[in-house]
């Protein structure tokens, strides 16, 4: 079993140096998020994204698994200017400890602008064949308790009448393929899920991103042999960061993924069941 | 679409031995050696800067530090960084500068992890002033194959500390080290280039300088009276407080492999003639950046290309100061009469401050350092005889740089090796420790 630990702590706050830091990297006049709220912050997409945004003087709340992965993200982003920094080590496929955790970070962020929910595990797919058990951890991970989590952040922000909330799901989730159909079941449902909060909510003024990324160089693809297709965590990064910014609703990063999978969807299923993908 | 079966390709830098080499990536400073489904032998290794074996191995596993890239803390009264050791000096730049700091000690790149330059006691055109990047890391955390984890400084653990800095890597993994960077007030070097007509003018340009950063550029093809001539190039910090951005991403890039014909003694001697021409008068001064003047090669990415897939060799040696001035001399006659010729070769004065490892290449006198691309025939037989003249002249070759001295060569340039050795993680090796100790 995995182990729990909860724990709320505050790194130094350095506002003098996010000040001078301030004035390294012009960014566009969108507004940027200030106070951020990241599930699964340990993940690279995450980290990467979250160096866009210490130079500015963000302030931090991030929750992860392991507290020594998480400890070194929240020095690091303390390091390069972060207003604030909170740390909460959790296993988040404990979904009765969401809410519970979620007014935690409001309480500590004062008011949350953007919430990225990045965990996730690619799940061992020959497994989950043969074991109903193995297939229903991996929904449990990738979708319900994202789906636990984006309940209560979209009401949170409906009322507020502000905020993004931004899940990294994947274009494994546009087409199920033998290889990871289990991942991308249920990156398609959740898809499908925050279609209908964003229907909901986008009329109180909130920004739901659905960010589809295609390969990405992580620990999760470190078994994949890196081909051209393969993007550096820093360049999705810095495509989510924009289409916060402009406001997108669903971004494939890199945006070639978008064509890819529109060519993938439109092979006839009678060609495509017979197909080795 | 991705498939599962072929390693990732790793080469070093002057891509010469091709050896089969499996890549394990560390994301964690925790990951090694918990989970150990690796095979007996490792070697950490960061950006494979190193040019020839010192970063390799045949057989075992290369564990990538490039995912340890986080910054762990900076003080910003006194300028020390604890950082994890896959962060690059590229990436300490570009914290650093914006906030008034630069590093202390730099190599002609900055494409080289921490690790790396903590690994192989990197040094710079500051030699003389600064010593060695050894001597601005004052603690480092070291990582054992046996799960052990010490804490190494001066004071702490002290053997290991002084046998993991220039320690090639052997000793296990370092996982995060501490920096004392050094203040700036403006990304400009004041600069002066001043031409040199041989050896004598270049000591005793040398021994009137007074800057912080000095090297030469040297011309070892032209025979006669042009023989040794050089640029001098020496430059100090700028003291007019100005506002330091950090330095854009380089855009140019050598996108495939030259032909092995295309470096050759013509197109060489070209390049040498007109980079002494370039500049018309003996000297020049102004103002420049701080990329141009430390890193003018980092704006073209994989400038190793240019020699083609056999790649190259770097000779880089240093002589002492008994035999430094006809000792290089000595051996820049034996290159130029090789026929084999370099476009870049590098002279510089290495001063007195001692290096903190003990197995550093650094001492007092001069180094010179040349590219040399490979030809089997010609190459190896000349590296040889080399490696002897600078056993001769009491000086010793540069293992970060090499791939080819003889063990005998490396035991004499090296005598404390057999102390050093006892400091070695008996899981880690490489594959120059491996040639250096097979016939010992």
């Amino acid at each position: 079993m995995r182990r729990r630990r909860s724990q709320t702590e505050s790194l130094e706050e350095r506002p003098n140096e996010a000040r001078a830091a301030r004035t390294d990297r012009p960014r566009s006049k969108q507004t940027m998020p200030k106070t951020v709220l990241v599930l699964g912050a340990t993940s690279a997409i995450a980290q990467a994204w979250m160096r866009l945004l210490a130079p500015q003087g963000a302030s931090f709340f991030l929750v992860a698994r392991n507290a020594t992965h998480l400890d070194s993200v929240g020095k690091d982003l303390a390091t390069r200017g972060a207003a604030a920094v909170y740390v909460e080590t959790i296993d988040l496929d404990e979904t009765t400890a969401h809410a519970g955790l979620l007014e935690r970070a409001v309480d500590a962020l004062g008011d949350v602008d953007c919430a990225l929910i990045a965990h996730g595990v690619l799940g061992d797919q020959a497994a989950g064949e043969r074991d109903f058990a193995v297939a229903a951890a991996s929904l449990q991970t990738n979708f319900l308790s994202t789906v636990s989590l984006a309940t209560w952040l979209a009401n949170y922000f409906a009322a507020q009448y502000h905020g993004s909330l931004v899940v990294i799901s994947s274009v494994a989730g546009d087409r199920g393929r033998k290889s990871n159909y289990i991942y991308g079941s249920a990156k398609a449902g959740l898809n499908a899920f925050l279609d209908g909060v964003r229907n909901r909510v986008d009329r109180e003024g909130v920004q739901v991103l659905t960010v589809r990324p295609g390969f990405v160089a992580t620990p999760m693809t470190a078994h994949l042999s890196r081909g051209p297709l393969f993007a550096t965590p820093d360049a999705v990064a810095r495509d989510i960061l924009h289409a916060i910014e402009h406001r997108r609703d669903v971004l494939y990063t890199p945006w070639f993924w978008r064509w890819i999978m529109a060519m993938v969807r439109m092979i006839p299923e009678w060609k495509f069941k017979k197909m080795d993908l | 679409m991705a498939s599962k079966s072929k390693p990732p390709v790793f080469e070093s830098w002057g891509r010469y031995p091709k050896l089969d080499v499996r890549l394990e990536p560390l994301f964690w400073t925790d990951e090694y050696p918990r989970g150990t489904r690796l095979p007996p032998s490792v070697l950490a290794v960061g950006m494979g800067r190193s040019y020839g074996d010192v970063c390799l191995l045949e057989g075992g596993t290369l564990l990538s530090t490039l995912g340890m890239d986080r910054l762990l803390h900076f003080e910003t009264a006194t300028g020390l960084l604890r950082c994890e050791s896959g962060v690059t000096l590229d990436q300490i730049l570009r914290f650093a500068v914006p906030r008034g700091w630069f590093l202390p000690v730099t190599p002609g790149t900055k494409y080289v992890t921490v690790g790396g330059a903590i690994a192989n006691d990197v040094h710079g055109k500051n030699h003389h002033v600064a010593g060695s990047f050894g001597n601005h890391v004052p603690r480092f955390e070291l990582v054992r194959s046996d799960g052990s984890r010490a804490i190494c400084s001066a004071d702490e653990n002290p053997e290991m500390y002084h046998a993991t800095i220039g320690g090639m890597g052997l000793t296990g993994l370092i996982t995060w080290a501490e920096v004392m960077l050094r203040p700036i007030a403006s990304r400009k070097i004041r600069y002066t280039a001043i031409k040199f007509s041989g050896i004598d003018d270049f000591l005793a340009i040398s021994g009137s300088s007074r800057s912080e950063c000095t090297m030469a550029w040297i011309d070892c093809i032209s025979q006669g009276r042009a023989f040794a001539r050089g640029i001098y190039m020496q430059g100090d910090y700028s003291e007019v407080m100005e506002p330091k951005k950090a330095s854009p991403k380089p855009r140019l890039s050598v996108p495939f492999d030259f032909p092995s014909w295309a470096l050759n003694r013509t197109s060489m001697r070209i390049f040498n003639e007109l980079y002494y021409r370039k500049q018309l008068r003996r000297q020049v001064t102004g103002q420049i950046d701080y990329e141009p003047f430390f890193y003018p090669l980092d704006s073209v990415l994989h400038w190793n290309r240019i020699y083609g897939k056999r790649g190259f060799l770097q000779f880089q040696c240093v002589i002492p100061w008994r035999y430094g001035r006809d000792g290089i001399l000595a051996i820049l006659e034996t290159i130029a009469e090789s026929g084999m010729a370099s476009f870049l070769a590098v002279l510089k004065v290495m001063g007195e401050i001692p290096s903190v490892g003990l197995m550093s290449f650094p001492q007092p006198g001069i180094t010179l350092a040349l590219d040399i691309a490979l030809k089997p025939e010609v190459t190896f037989p000349l590296f040889e005889r080399l490696a002897e003249m600078t056993r001769e002249l009491g000086g010793r070759l540069y293992p970060a740089k090499d791939a080819c001295m003889t063990g005998q060569h490396f035991r004499s340039f090296y005598p404390q090796w057999e102390q050093f050795a006892v400091y070695r993680d008996p899981a880690f090796t490489s594959a120059f420790w491996e040639r250096v100790t097979a016939d010992a």
